[in-house]
């Protein structure tokens, strides 16, 4: 709180996004976890809650007649614009916000006091959701030829793994180790997929130590190992995720790639995927088209072109399609690495197991999906999100671009994925929300040492409990359709990569589709399932009235005295019952109709879920059926007319239409 | 003429190759009058594969040693290959093929000798879309009247016999303001918007001339529409050329109505793309789907070489300027460009679609297609001759009613809900305006349709698509009345190429017709669901 020089600021007027002409007046609240406005506009009184954690740059404006503007961009890719009517209260806020969003301390961070109401117990349970050892097992592991090694427990191999890893049978601690002192980091390979149908596995490593001719025995060993693990294939590809200029570069530095001829029997392939400083540029790039006002197609898709970042996105895929063909179609064992392997790699090797493995394509298997390929394997979340003041050069968009490479893989198979668009974008949020703990710091050891278990909550558990957000109502759950590899077309198809506006524009409601299919489909799925219910529900019924009746005859016919069995006043109560839920239920539908439909809260987020735990991800709430809001993006707004005509022509009324 | 003079070989064996995702088809290849048939072997499939050769847009043949290849490249844009046995029979057939798929007599063309079963000839409620039309509108106001002025078409040749008017303006007035517009297209009535009261007209440009020449007629007919719609009404005239355009159209008779002649009525340019400029579009876009090729490096910039979506967004902006004057400013609006048969109807066809939810149903939107594409004189014979693989020099051809497919389709991205019609009723239309076998879409006008008995003689497409068969492939399982305007994004990230239409053959469709499968059975289970829960509670007896 010592940072916050000025909690309450009034008259502050919001711009909501880069398309917005107009501006809510209200009062600025900055607390110790978010910046929060609230409308003065006494009907609605709007929210709008920003976390620290989440802002990205804050830009002071030069000041106009009506105050100074503070430029606030977000790492969920919101933008806002605050105008404070008094310099003094700006900068206070410039510089508050500057400090409150460069925590330099974990305990500084939101998940640390955020409290859900959830007591010890539920929190306990909230970590056990998602189990990697449970993950191996699915797998197949350990069997014949890979064991569970504790050569890293307590990290004394190497500090970025985690303590359990599976390695080949026949690769002892020696050789662990000594391949361990020959790759950057001590990233020994280790296994990160086993594909049981053609038993070859993913492994996962970082660059050899090869400079220009160095060479480890323990290392050629351990690459033997993994060969020898999969007894049906006689070589094992190696796959560096860099471009090969970039790897001959670290030879320079003592580091680089594995030479074929010392190794026996391995492929070696590169595959271009750039460094994380052309990433962060490329995402800066794109951003930048993102918030050019009323751009004109060509602004846009030259934009979208230089900034390169659909390439990158396409070279990621690539590298997942490359690694899992080798898989499931050469039978081959793979490793993959890039330099310290925690970026890169995770991002081949993740979007690979999603290619393979239908079970990482369901809302529980993503889940592991991240906390294996990510969480586990030390993806320095920490330094790439810019959770704590850092290094700016350290942050970049990585696992931003493996969730868009889902999602472009959704929009090629609309039907094998369990979950949805919102998924990924909420996953996305809480990479960056600190909200909860799993994604915090750059390690496990670092998460051991710092009780996040015991000190904060798992997003997998909030997200598991709301998971009917999440449903795909397109997935085809039948076992033949979702079993098996996803293949995607072998020819160079570079339609299927597109831009990914619900991600990037995603605050910006009026560039969005204007109603969900995936919302309704869902509503009426629920609807479907409730009505079947009460089908069967009065099947059974209408069975035991029937009973009852033969019973009656029964009776009747046996002259005896009435049975006590009270089947027919417990049926006489069902039915008086029965109706009113009936029609009940039935005004609580979803009615078909949208612009019903969009009040209805079985379609959305309750505002309670809005309010504790998402405050801004209110606009995936939006599915109006969009028609009163043209916002100010209006077409008329939008210069379609090339200046020199409407300039030229006196007799044009141009002018007049517009102010009209 | 007899079409067995053109068929210089009766049949040959062949392979048929369609596509990387379909698998070869063998058999006698055949060339009959209107069709290309291929007739597979006992062992195969017993369907026999049939194409019209109307839709081949253009042909490739070549030889080698005994055999020869001929490419097809169709107006859907498929691309198929044959692989025939014999030098000489590869030659006669391709000879037969271009001979027949160019014919240009109407009157022999397949529609006149379709006769589908199940289908009757004359099932007519297509016949009289103005008279239609004129009866919802007379149910708002009594300011329009229905006038057969052009009763002989002498008025305005691209006409339909009937338009509608204001109720104050007599049929001599509106001879002489069909002399002062190009082609006799004087302003009538497109739309009413009964919210606002106000309407949508569309005209060609005036002939104005170099001398700035004016027409009272013309003149009191805009200020007659003012004057009904209701007092101190303001009028905007959306001409679909620059200014500069419209400046130089006097030099060769034309112009744009001068702003002192029209008291009321302001004056906006919007530059839409037509013509020449258009066909290349389309065609560049087309090779550049084509071209599987290319890399990821240079694929957006060569989208953005083609135009495609900027032509896109041109013509949805200007949609919705036109709907926004209606329904915000409660203004009239008349849109002209030129000859008032291309660009002009796209923008007045899209408003309404934007602003009537009615035109969002299934048959409101065939009676829109038929009112404001066909009837209103759209000249489908000329702009659809040939499609994007055609080699001859384009003269007439220019893909607007493809345009305005695209931009209903982006319509339907935004608003999945609210189109009671699917993509594949898009994709139908398109494939059936370039080469059909049903009549609707032959010739430039009502006058040659009449002239041809197209309506009489063929069958009719909209009786053809509304079979019950066809439905769950046109229909939109989603939809859910919406009352309210729908109001597009036209920002470049909302728009998106159609790939079902521009990649339909070039990319395979399995997943997303497998999705709209699902989309279907998630929707029919309901229905079932539904229809089933009465009758079971109905059947309950009553304690």
């Amino acid at each position: 709180m010592e940072h916050i020089r000025t909690p309450k600021v009034e008259n502050v007027r919001l711009v909501d996004g880069i398309s917005s002409k107009k501006a809510a007046l209200g009062t600025l609240y900055l607390t110790a976890t978010h910046v929060i406005f609230v409308e003065n506009a006494p009907d609605t009184r709007k929210e709008t809650w920003i976390l620290h954690s989440q802002i990205s740059t804050i830009e002071k404006q030069a000041t106009t007649a009506t105050g100074c503007p503070l430029l606030v961009r977000c790492k969920n890719f919101q933008l806002l614009q605050l105008v404070i009517p008094q310099e003094r209260d700006c900068h206070d806020v410039y510089i508050s916000l500057l400090r409150l969003a460069r925590p330099v301390k974990y305990e500084e961070l939101y998940c640390f006091s955020f409290n859900p109401k959830l007591d010890r117990e539920e929190r306990e349970q909230g970590w056990m959701l998602i189990d990697l050892s449970e993950e191996y097992k699915r797998m197949g592991l350990p069997n014949n030829y890979w064991q569970l090694s504790d050569v890293n427990r307590d990290y004394r191999v190497c500090d970025s793994y985690p303590t359990q890893l599976y390695v080949p049978k026949s690769a002892t601690a020696h050789i662990i180790v000594g391949s361990s002192k020959f790759r950057s980091r001590r990233r020994f390979p280790a296994l990160s997929y086993y594909y049981k149908d053609n038993h070859v596995s993913i492994c996962r490593s970082s660059q050899p130590l090869s400079g220009f001719s160095a060479r480890c025995l323990e290392d050629e060993q351990m690459l033997q190992a993994i060969r020898k693990a999969s007894p049906g294939s006689d070589f094992i590809y190696v796959v560096d995720t860099r471009p090969k200029l970039n790897a001959m570069a670290n030879r320079a530095a003592g580091k680089g790639y594995e030479n074929e001829d010392n190794y026996s029997n391995i492929k070696f392939q590169f595959i271009g995927i750039e460094n994380i400083h052309v990433m962060r540029n490329s995402l800066q790039k794109m951003l930048e088209v993102c918030e050019l006002k009323s751009p004109s197609m060509s602004d846009f898709l030259w934009g979208l072109e230089n900034s390169g970042w659909l390439r990158h996105i396409k070279a990621i895929m690539d590298a997942g399609i490359f690694i899992a063909k080798a898989v499931s179609e050469e039978g081959a064992s793979v490793l993959v690495h890039c330099s310290d392997g925690w970026d890169r790699t995770a991002q081949a090797c993740s979007v690979a197991g999603l290619l393979l493995d239908p079970h990482y394509r369901t809302l529980k298997g993503f889940m592991v999906l991240i906390e294996k390929d990510w969480i586990s394997f030390g993806h320095k979340f920490n330094h790439r999100y810019g959770n704590l003041d850092g290094d700016p050069r350290e942050i970049s968009p990585v696992i931003d671009q493996f969730i868009e490479c889902v999602w472009q893989l959704m929009e090629q198979f609309p039907c094998a994925f369990e979950f949805n668009e919102r998924f990924l974008i909420h996953i996305q949020h809480h990479i960056y929300s600190c909200q909860f703990g799993n994604f915090l710091c750059n390690s496990q050891k670092e998460r051991q040492e710092l009780k996040i278990q015991e000190r904060t909550y798992s997003l997998w558990a909030h997200l598991w409990k709301n998971r009917g957000d999440y449903l795909n109502p397109l997935f085809r759950d039948d076992p033949s359709q979702t079993q098996g590899t996803l293949h995607l077309p072998t020819m160079p198809c570079n339609f299927m990569y597109k831009f990914w506006s619900g991600m990037y524009n995603r605050f910006e409601k009026g560039l969005q589709p204007r109603q969900s299919v995936t919302d309704y489909l869902m509503a009426v799925k629920e609807e479907t399932q409730q009505l079947e219910e009460e089908l069967e529900a009065l099947e059974e019924r209408l069975e035991r009235i029937q009973k009852v009746q033969l019973n009656r005859t029964q009776v009747k016919s046996k002259q005896s005295e009435p049975s006590k069995h009270s089947g027919f006043s417990t049926s006489d109560n069902s039915t008086a019952n029965t109706p009113q839920d009936y029609s009940g239920n039935m005004k609580s539908f979803p009615s078909r109709s949208p612009s019903q439909g969009d009040e209805d809260s079985a379609l959305i987020l309750t505002q309670d879920n809005l309010k504790s735990s998402d405050p801004d991800l209110s606009a995936n709430s939006d599915q109006e059926s969009g028609v009163e809001d043209l916002s100010c993006r209006s077409p008329s707004g939008g210069e379609c007319v090339p200046g020199e005509d409407s300039g030229k022509d006196r007799d044009s009324d141009e002018a007049v239409f517009l102010t009209a | 003429m007899e079409f067995s003079e053109l068929i210089r070989t009766g049949q040959a064996q062949a392979e048929l190759l369609r596509g990387p995702e379909m698998p070869p088809l063998r058999g006698t290849l055949c060339v009959t009058g209107h069709h290309l048939l291929l007739s597979p072997g006992p062992q195969a499939t017993p369907d026999l594969w049939l194409l019209l050769l109307r839709s081949v847009d253009s042909i490739e043949k070549r030889v080698a040693g005994d055999a020869g290849t001929i490419t097809l490249r169709c107006k859907d844009l498929r691309v198929l290959q044959l692989d025939i046995e014999g030098v000489e029979a590869t030659l006669d057939i391709a000879r037969s093929i271009e001979a027949l798929s160019s014919l240009e007599s109407v009157i022999t063309s397949f529609p006149f000798f379709y006769r589908p079963k199940g289908l009757r000839l004359g099932e007519s409620w297509h016949f009289h879309p103005p008279e239609r039309y004129y009866k919802r509108v007379a149910r708002e106001t009594r300011a329009w009247r229905l006038s057969e002025a052009n009763e002989d078409f002498s008025l305005c040749p691209s006409y339909p016999r009937a338009v509608i008017v204001p109720r104050t303006v007599d049929d001599d007035a509106l001879a002489r303001s069909a002399r002062f517009r190009q082609g006799g297209r004087f302003p009538v009535l497109s739309y009413y918007h009964a919210p606002s009261g106000t309407v949508l007209l569309r005209s060609s440009q005036p002939l104005t001339g170099p001398q700035k020449r004016r027409c009272a007629e013309d003149e009191e007919l805009l200020q007659a529409v003012l004057a009904g719609a209701r007092p101190g009404a303001r009028g905007f005239i959306v001409d679909t050329r620059s200014a500069q355009a419209a400046k130089q159209a006097r030099m060769t008779g034309g112009g744009t109505e001068a702003k002192s002649a029209y008291p009321g009525w302001k004056r906006l340019h919007r530059p839409l793309e037509r013509g020449r400029p258009l066909q290349e579009s389309f065609v560049h876009l087309v090779e550049a789907c084509g071209d599987l090729e290319q890399s990821m490096d240079r694929w957006l910039s060569r989208l953005d070489g083609c135009h495609w979506l900027s032509h896109v967004k041109a013509a949805l902006s200007t949609a919705c300027l036109a709907a926004q004057g209606m329904e915000w400013e409660g203004a009239c609006i008349l849109v002209h460009g030129a000859e008032g048969t291309d660009s002009t109807l796209l923008v007045t066809s899209l408003a309404q679609l934007i602003l009537d939810p009615l035109s969002r149903t299934m048959a409101g939107f065939q009676e829109l297609i038929e009112r404001e594409w066909i009837q209103a004189g759209h000249p489908f014979q000329l702009r659809c001759a040939h499609s994007a693989f055609s080699h001859t020099r384009p003269k007439h051809e220019a893909p607007i009613f493809l345009l305005f497919l695209d931009c209903v389709w982006q319509l339907g991205r935004q608003f999945p809900l609210s189109l009671e019609f699917g993509e594949g009723m898009l994709l139908a239309l398109f494939d059936h305006s370039y080469a059909s076998p049903f009549g609707t879409f032959l010739c430039n006008s009502e006058k040659e349709r009449c002239l041809c008995e197209v309506r009489t003689r063929t069958h009719s497409l909209w009786s053809g698509l509304n079979q019950p068969k066809e439905q769950r492939k046109l229909r939109n399982p989603l939809y859910a009345p919406n009352p309210l305007a729908i109001w597009p994004s036209v920002e470049p990230q909302s728009l998106r190429l159609w790939q079902g239409l521009f990649l339909r053959w070039t990319h395979p469709p399995e997943p997303s017709e497998v999705a709209w499968e699902k989309v279907w059975q998630i929707a029919t289970d309901q229905e079932k669901t539904e229809g089933s829960q009465p009758t079971d509670s109905a059947s309950e007896p009553q304690p």
